[in-house]
């Protein structure tokens, strides 16, 4: 039987935005691997992390109760299962501070009344990777390898908001391991000691502050061509499109000469697993992950 | 007593931490500080902060309220959350900084063109309008964010990102019209106006007491 | 006792029979070792192995032993005979364990062992069965000098015990500086607010115990005697005096604040609104949980610095160098009064670094946050009274700017200042000066005359010998309250500076040590680290030549002289440790058990092969505190060293007489290895002093081995700690090497 959950998919893995790849191969994983997802009926934006200018604290907070006082209705029973980094993180926070704090609770929900919505607190709300790893695990993981990754380096760049501040179970926060694991269980080999693995990307502050922080994605892409790197997998759509979209204009900037794919652990998983350059959304990469599309061709 | 004597004298006093205490998001953190300085060194952009997050605190514990305020320092904060991860007080030092910077921005304090405020208001514009963010307007507004001719120069800077994007459909043209939405539009911002009026109350009680 | 019956017994257990010839051994110990049998065992330790030895003794066949097993500090409860001398010799982890099992390497090995077998059968020779003096006293009674919160807790640990105390304080009033405070830094989850003292309770139960004794307004004018018999004389400030019997005594003399008006930059003096902390903590006790009020005009504060740090940790003249430990929390604790009172008043700690020790420490210093006291990294540079308030000036070390701040009340933390009596040490410098003219009299003069706290009647000095900054001695790492004067110990601020926790901690401490020492008085036994022994010091009278050395190097105050200036014994202050035996130039004092013949002999037994044997022989002279056990680890840890080493166990490196160095280097040995304890202000040394003196000593040795014509790197001194097991065979290794390099030593017969 599927093991179901309550999905947040987030704006950015919506048709024909940022991460729609991201949400294409998850897709895909989940028909191997026996997991549906139920999309929250008409959820909202998270606000994410970088909404604090125009929305207060109890906006935001609220902004979150309503995703999960819909899961709580429409999706009883079920755990909340975001993909994306700052979903889950905001998701997650909204929960615990509202949880934590009984007159910020009364108070989100006396907005979310507007809308004849309560939130009650009652899920547990967990990243894409928890589920694979605590509800599926590694074996379960490489049993569906059809085509393993061989011969590829590739450095697991987890980034932050995947990592912090709640980080997956039993993981450190300077130096988590599952990204590489998964790359190894994939029958790729994952680059060792990658010193950028947590480091920032930049996040939003790419669209606001493009230098400082394409200087900071410099240093991620650099470190992983000096571990030998084929190419960067990632569980964020943000690090992703970050890592991937601008090389070309450090390329300009820094006279590098950048041309590394970065891809989701999905799409990585996808083509792992035997399935088409289609469903691994391949396609999405801006940066052609060619190897993954010679496997996926075979 | 000269003024400038008295400003420093009465900057020392302790009424712009209990303002941040009151109306600052997590900000009855601030006084938990040790002052160790993990945050400051842990920062991606820390080089680039006018004031670290160590000597935010400080400023905030010595009344520097408008250097404060005004600063573009809790702009720079890319929400990477080391800071929180490392700091071994456990004080949110994160959710601090974007609480300075929205205290700020509502007072009107925040620096004036300063990039992220801008685009995080864009954000937040485009969100409450429709429930979700549309990503294409987003990326627009925010290149003309600074006036039309800077937009136009900035776009053509960013169009091989864009049409990177475009190609690999992972941004929609036909997003200029319409595009994504919550379907309960009405409710989603009955809620968030509910939200508002609750703190707009909360921060008006601490003025008048 | 009646005549030594020698016998061996050798050990074939754990591996020393395979890697060993034991036939070999026995033999050697017949032959030239000359015991009157030599017995093999498969496993010496187990309850056969102990029974055919107990048999033995039992029979009358045997009472000086040689038991060559493993280390001497291994099996000691196996091998523990009563009335019978036992010499170990080390052949498992002093040999098979630091060999490597070869074949090119059995040779040495084996002889390494013979080697052993003849020390231990010719140390075993020259060893005597300790009895004991019958000098001791029984005296269940110990006098605790100061009624602080140190002396009254010692003194109700003591009475909780069954044992009689007696307080003498010298003021009106038991409590000390406990007395004065308003409220304790709390002692108890969850470290949040300041707690009650709890001094009054606790001179209450002091004055209603039975068992105890108090003295006020009375000091100790002569203490005499020694463990388990000491004397004293109590006097009244009336002038009335009793003399009373104690078997041991604690010091618990306290602490004095810090002169304030040393630090003119902080205008302490010039303004009443200038402070202590004791001056703050008057102020509170007064407004008793009320508004804190300014002593100048009466008005309620409502605003305080704490100058942290003031006149401590700091190298400048005639400020203390040392941190007080507990001025930090005592800030917090007194900001919090005015928190308490008044969340309004603002409440400013100024600090460099903040110093919160202890288990709740952290706690109290975050509830001091949570109140609203400000913690502000800076450094105060001056207080000025300016009209109606104070304004300070200091650094502000964040935001790196000079700042005025306008307060009310200025408290100052300064430090500790120990009440240890007189610098026994700085004496014999007075007496030089006065030999010179008048300007070194007016030195003398200068100097702040002391009361002595003790009035000790050792030629020694009157009071306990301090180490730096005043404090009393007291081996800091092992035994903190056991002070150089043996059943005498120093317990509370005296020692060190701390609070009223840890000054509680150390009275229970002290106290339990106080008892100990004087039921080991009783017993004749020595007190730490030789706890237990009952061998002590005597003299070759008609070989001394009064050079005093022995009562002047004795670390512990132990010997005195007769009135024919001859040394005077104490058995009871004795730690048995040999000093005096290292410093005797005549070699007239020796212990039952310990002698210079018991290690000069086993010296003297090693085998020397000849030059062109291409053998070398080195001797180490291992202290048994921490290199020996050191050396054993290495062996535990397999970790190999030289064959050509012979290691022999001291008491202390102060016990080494530079005789068995000369003899080994007479009989041929090619370097000599001195392994003592850390030496110095922050020493390791069992002893204090044993180690210092004996580098002290070794460095005058390059004189005689120029006059043997050798050279002066045969000889080398080392202080090592426990944890050095990497390093002790690398010693080892490296002074082979250096005999490699220099060659044999010529003096090989």
């Amino acid at each position: 039987m599927a093991k179901e959950y309550s999905f947040y998919p987030g704006c950015s893995s919506q048709k024909g935005a940022s991460s729609s790849n991201q949400l294409r191969s998850t897709q895909t994983i989940c028909e191997e691997l026996g997991i549906k997802l139920n999309e929250i009926p008409d959820w909202n934006c998270c606000s994410a992390s970088i909404g604090y200018a125009g929305g207060g604290e109890l906006p935001r907070l609220t902004l979150s109760a309503r995703n999960l006082a819909l899961s709580e209705q429409h999706h009883a029973g079920q755990d909340v299962v975001a993909t994306c980094a700052a979903c889950w993180l905001a998701t997650r926070e909204a929960d615990e501070r509202l949880k934590h704090d009984n007159q910020l609770m009364a108070e989100a929900n006396e907005a979310l009344k507007e809308a004849g919505l309560t939130f009650k607190g009652e899920k547990k709300i967990r990243h894409m990777v928890e589920v694979l790893i605590e509800d599926i695990g590694y074996e379960e993981m490489k049993q569906h390898v059809k085509k393993p990754l061989e011969g590829i380096k590739i450095a697991g760049y987890v980034g932050c908001q995947t990592n912090r501040p709640f980080g997956i179970d039993g993981e450190s926060f300077e130096n988590p391991v599952y990204l590489d694991k998964m790359i190894e269980t994939m029958g790729a080999e994952p680059v060792e000691n990658y010193d950028k693995k947590v480091s920032c990307c930049g996040g939003a502050l790419m669209f606001s502050e493009p230098e400082k922080s394409q200087a900071l994605v410099k240093d991620i892409i650099e470190a992983a061509y000096d571990g030998g790197a084929d190419m960067l997998v990632t569980p964020c759509p943000v690090c992703q499109m970050n890592t991937e979209a601008y090389q070309e204009q450090i390329n300009k900037k820094y006279g590098t000469k950048f041309n590394m794919p970065s891809v989701y652990y999905s799409t990585l998983m996808s083509v792992a697993y035997g399935r088409s350059a289609k469903d691994a959304a391949l396609g999405g990469q801006i940066i052609k992950a060619k190897q993954l599309e010679e496997i996926a061709a075979k | 007593m000269s003024n400038l004597n008295t400003a420093t004298v009465e900057k020392y006093r302790n009424n712009f931490l209990r303002e941040v205490e009151a109306n600052v998001e997590e900000g009855h953190w601030v006084k938990m500080c040790m002052q160790c300085g993990v945050c400051s060194g842990s920062c991606p952009l820390g080089p680039h902060w006018d004031h670290p997050p160590q000597k935010i605190f400080m400023m905030i514990r010595a009344g520097k309220r408008d250097e404060v305020l005004g600063s573009s320092s809790m702009w720079m904060c890319t929400s990477c959350y080391n800071c929180i991860a490392r700091c071994p007080r456990e004080l949110p030092i994160t959710h601090i900084m974007h609480g300075l910077a929205h205290y700020a921005k509502r007072l009107g304090l925040a620096p004036k063109n300063q990039p992220t405020k801008k685009f995080a208001q864009i954000f937040w514009d485009s969100l409450s309008k429709k429930g979700r963010v549309n990503e294409l307007k987003l990326g627009l507004s925010l290149y003309f964010m600074n006036g039309f001719a800077e937009g136009v120069k900035t776009s053509l800077k960013m169009q091989k990102v864009g049409m990177g994007m475009l190609k690999t459909k992972r941004m929609d043209p036909l997003e200029i019209v319409g595009g994504h939405g919550c379907k309960d539009k009405k409710g989603l911002q009955a809620i968030l106006k509910k939200a508002r009026e609750i703190e707009d109350a909360k921060a008006a009680k601490f003025q008048q007491a | 006792m009646a005549d030594k019956k020698l016998g061996a017994y050798i050990c074939k257990g754990c591996g020393i029979g395979d890697r060993l010839d034991a036939g070999q051994l026995a033999m050697i110990a017949k032959k030239e070792g000359k015991v009157g049998f030599a017995k093999q065992h498969d496993f010496l330790c187990n309850s056969d192995g102990v029974k055919m030895i107990q048999a033995d003794i039992d029979a009358g066949e045997v009472n000086h032993l040689v038991v060559a097993a493993c280390s001497r500090r291994a099996k000691s409860d196996a091998f523990n005979f009563e009335n019978v001398a036992i010499s170990r010799a080390n052949l498992r982890e002093g040999v098979i364990w630091v060999r490597p099992d070869t074949d090119d390497a059995e040779e040495t090995t084996q002889e390494m062992a013979e080697d052993y077998i003849r020390m231990a059968c010719a140390e075993v020779k020259y060893m005597n069965l300790p009895a004991p003096s019958e000098e001791q006293g029984l005296v269940r009674h110990v006098l605790v000098v100061g009624g602080g919160v140190t002396g009254l807790n010692a003194a109700l640990e003591i009475a909780k015990a069954g044992y009689l105390a007696t307080i003498v304080e010298k003021n009106g009033a038991l409590g000390g500086a406990a007395a004065q405070f308003h409220k304790r830094i709390p002692n108890r989850a969850p470290f949040a607010d300041p707690q009650d003292s709890g001094i009054a309770d606790l001179i209450e139960q002091v004055e209603s115990n039975n068992k105890i004794t108090v003295h006020l307004n009375a000091t100790v004018t002569k203490t005499s005697g020694a463990p388990g018999r000491f004397s004293a004389d109590i006097s009244q400030e009336s002038g009335s005096t009793v003399t009373d019997n104690f078997g041991s005594i604690i010091q618990a003399s306290g602490f004095k604040p810090y002169d304030a008006t040393k630090l003119p930059e902080f205008s302490y003096g010039k303004s009443p609104d200038i402070v202590d902390q004791l001056g703050l903590e008057a102020l509170a006790k007064q407004a008793n949980g009320g508004a804190i009020k300014r002593p100048s005009d009466g008005k309620e504060v409502k605003s305080v610095v704490f100058v942290q740090c003031a006149g401590q940790r700091s190298d400048k003249e005639g400020h203390l160098s040392y941190c007080s430990g507990h001025c930090c929390l005592t800030s917090t604790k007194q900001a919090m009064y005015f928190k308490d009172a008044n969340p309004d008043v603002d409440a400013m700690v100024l600090y460099t670094e903040l110093r919160m020790p202890g288990a709740g420490g952290e706690d109290f210093y975050r509830s001091g946050q949570n109140k609203g006291v400000t913690f502000t990294k800076g450094i105060a540079s001056e207080v000025v009274p300016n009209g109606g308030s104070l304004t300070v000036k200091f650094k502000d070390l964040i935001l790196d700017e000079e700042v005025n701040y306008d307060a009310d009340l200025v408290v100052l933390a300064t430090g500790m200042v120990p009440n240890s009596g007189v610098n026994i040490e700085a004496v014999p410098a007075e007496n030089e000066d006065k030999k010179d003219d008048a300007e070194a009299k007016a030195e003398v003069v200068a100097t702040v005359p002391v009361e002595s706290i003790l009035n000790l009647d050792y030629r020694q000095g009157a009071d306990l010998p301090q180490l730096v900054n005043g404090f009393t001695d007291s081996h800091f790492i092992c035994f903190p309250y056991e002070t150089r004067r043996t059943g005498i110990y120093a317990a509370g601020p005296v020692r060190r500076p701390m609070d009223m926790t840890q000054a509680t901690e150390d009275a229970t401490g002290a106290a339990l040590k106080a008892i100990q020492a004087l039921e080991n008085a009783a017993l004749g036994r020595a007190a730490h680290p030789r706890s237990g022994d009952l061998s002590f010091p005597s003299f070759r009278k008609e070989g001394c030549t009064q050079c005093k050395r022995c009562t002047v190097e004795c670390p512990f105050g132990a010997i005195n002289e007769d009135e024919q200036r001859y040394p005077l014994f104490n058995e009871a202050r004795c730690r048995r440790c040999g000093t005096c035996m290292g410093a005797c130039p005549v070699r007239v004092i020796s212990f039952e058990n310990y002698s210079v013949e018991t290690v000069g002999q086993a010296i003297k037994a090693v085998e020397v092969p000849e030059e062109d044997e291409e053998k070398p022989r080195i001797l180490v002279l291992a202290c048994e505190n921490d290199a020996y056990p050191a050396l054993d680890m290495a062996g535990m840890n397999r970790m190999e060293y030289s064959a050509f080493v012979r290691i022999a166990p001291v008491r202390c490196l102060g016990s080494v007489n530079t005789i068995w160095v000369t003899d080994a280097l007479n009989n041929g040995f090619d370097g000599i290895i001195l392994m003592g304890c850390k030496k110095g202000d922050d020493y390791q040394c069992h002893f204090v002093k044993g180690s210092e003196l004996a580098h002290t000593r070794m460095s005058k040795i390059d004189d005689t081995l120029k006059q043997l014509q050798l050279e002066t790197e045969r000889v080398q001194t080392y202080e090592i700690a426990i944890t050095d097991i990497q390093r002790v065979p690398q010693i080892i290794n490296d002074m082979a090497e250096t005999i490699e390099k220099i060659g044999m030593s010529p003096l090989k017969f």
